[in-house]
């Protein structure tokens, strides 16, 4: 079946263009970026590269880009290598962070550090006033996402690094839902490091990269040979570093012509399923959210349910229902912006991507509210008003 | 993770509904958990005569309820009660590891429309022989 395709925050596909760059780096130019002959030399042009493509793209210098497995390394290694610093201290980051950023700053709490997970609104925004008064003497690092994988939501990163700053403590950002969708300028922004995920932005599985800002002193968490100027050990993975390289510079070039169209996309599915099926919400910020994120709370109804039934349609999305995610537990994104847990249920998450079209979205909608009422028929806790 | 026969019952659920006039009605699960499931059944002669679920969950809560309607209908309520959250699973050919918890639960909401069936028709001291083991209705 030709899949409509609406779970971009979860992976993409590999663009062709991106592929044919790095195909010549399996078999033919598959030296050793460590080694001074040839083959090793040809590698090695090619990481150097792909490193610059990459801080071109963030607007960092190449020196400040160190290549990761993907962006759950990359979100590790700010954590947990920027730790290694200190014998111990206090670590501010939000309740609604990814799983790689959580469970690295909860790895910590059992080191014995203190750690903030600061609230935030019922958008998912960071409570900037909460956040502003976790800062002890002993605060080392502050951690909050560029913008929300599930919901969608933009955080306010460049007040957020300011304040850090005025403490005196580093700030992380993941990055890995924006690179790519949205441009990123980390000045701009003021941030001391940044992850991203080669996979996210149409780049193979298997890359990332952290930005560490000169200055930032991290240590490693992988180690070995010494490679990426000793922060990251590991024979350098050529192909995927020409990947994320040629799928980032691909996506800043394309991205005028891109966002536009999929915030026309995102807000027609919006504006529509909020029109046609009753008792529906939108979670996350209805305007300060990604281009492509339309993420909703069905009432009555079930996440893994719907995202089954839309399967049999040949739509692929995804759900924060406890069934959905395998872990029994139902999205700590939307349980932490206020919602219960049976809106967590029932949410539904569609992320674009730029070989989506209207026309899918169409099909989306055709077939969705069928399916929503017979859902709605099956289920007990719905009575027709 | 759902082999054919659950994605069958998801897909085409058999029995979907609730009887108006139930002579029984059974309802486990919370929704906080992301599973409720409602049983009605009409009982003749002591056999099932007729059986209509409603299931709030996920593609296994659905499968187990609507292929659990189907082993019941022309069963005894002694035959009915025998059939376990187990028996249901190994029916639709397994559920994955994590479904067997919460998601599994559709035997036992027949059993409390089984109760409910006998308490209202003053047969309360035969719950505990019928139904070896009787089943608290969740709220």
């Amino acid at each position: 079946m030709n899949y409509v395709y609406f779970d971009h925050a979860a992976t993409t596909g590999v663009d062709p263009r991106v592929f044919a760059r790095m195909e010549p780096y399996f078999s033919e130019f598959y030296g050793n970026a460590s080694e001074i002959h040839g083959p090793g030399r040809k590698a090695r042009e090619a990481v150097e590269w792909g490193r610059a493509a990459v801080a071109q793209a963030l607007g960092a210098n190449e020196k400040e880009i160190v290549f990761t497995s993907g962006g759950t390394e990359a979100d590790n290694m700010a954590l947990i290598g920027y730790a290694q610093r200190f014998s111990g201290g206090h670590i501010i980051t939000s309740a609604v962070e990814h799983p790689a950023v959580m469970e690295s700053a909860r790895f910590l709490q059992r080191q014995g550090w203190d750690v903030t997970f600061v609230p935030v609104d019922q958008y998912g925004a960071v409570d900037v006033d909460a956040y502003r008064a976790a800062f002890r003497d002993d605060t080392r690092l502050a951690s909050v996402m560029l913008a929300n994988n599930v919901v969608g939501t933009l955080q306010p990163v460049a007040e957020l690094a300011r304040i850090a700053h005025d403490q005196g403590v580093a700030f992380h950002t993941d990055a890995v839902q924006v690179a790519g969708s949205l441009p990123i300028d980390v000045d701009e922004l003021g941030v001391d490091m940044l992850s991203i995920s080669g996979h996210k932005i149409y780049a193979p599985k298997g890359i990332g990269a952290l930005y560490v800002r000169k200055g930032t002193r991290i240590g490693p968490i992988l180690h070995g040979g010494g490679h990426e100027r000793r922060l990251r050990s590991g024979t350098e993975n050529v192909p995927g570093i020409v990947g994320i390289g040629a799928a980032l510079e691909l996506a800043v070039a394309e991205m005028s012509a891109t966002r536009p169209r999929l915030e026309q996309l995102r807000d027609k599915v919006v504006a529509a399923t909020l029109a046609t099926i009753d008792e529906v919400q939108l979670l996350g910020d209805a305007v300060n959210r990604l281009p492509g994120n339309a993420c909703f709370s069905i009432r009555y109804i079930e996440g893994e349910s719907m995202l089954l039934q839309l399967d049999g349609k040949g739509i692929a999305v995804s759900s924060g229902s406890a069934c959905a995610s395998g872990s029994l537990e139902p999205s700590h994104v939307i349980l932490a912006m206020g919602f219960g847990a049976e809106e967590a249920h029932g949410s539904l998450r569609l992320t674009l991507g730029r070989e989506n079209t209207e026309a899918e979205i169409d099909y989306f909608l055709e077939v969705f509210p069928p399916i929503v009422e017979h859902l709605r028929k099956m289920s007990p806790l719905y009575v027709k008003g | 993770m759902y082999t054919d026969l659950v994605m069958d019952h998801f897909a085409n659920p058999r029995n979907v509904g609730e009887i108006e006039d139930a002579d029984g009605v059974g309802q486990i699960g919370n929704p906080v958990c992301g599973d409720v499931m409602r049983m009605s059944i009409k009982v003749e002669d002591d056999r099932i005569a007729d059986v209509k679920f409603k299931t709030f969950g996920c593609g296994a809560a659905v499968a187990t309820s609507s292929i659990v309607t189907e082993m019941v209908i022309g069963k005894t309520l002694s035959e009915a009660a025998e059939i376990s959250n187990k028996a249901v699973a190994e029916a639709l050919g397994g559920l994955p590891a994590n479904k067997m918890h919460c998601s599994n639960l559709a035997a036992d909401a027949m059993h409390i429309a089984i109760e409910d069936y006998l308490t209202r028709n003053g047969r309360a001291d035969e719950v505990a022989t019928i139904l070896k083991s009787p089943k608290k209705a969740s709220s």
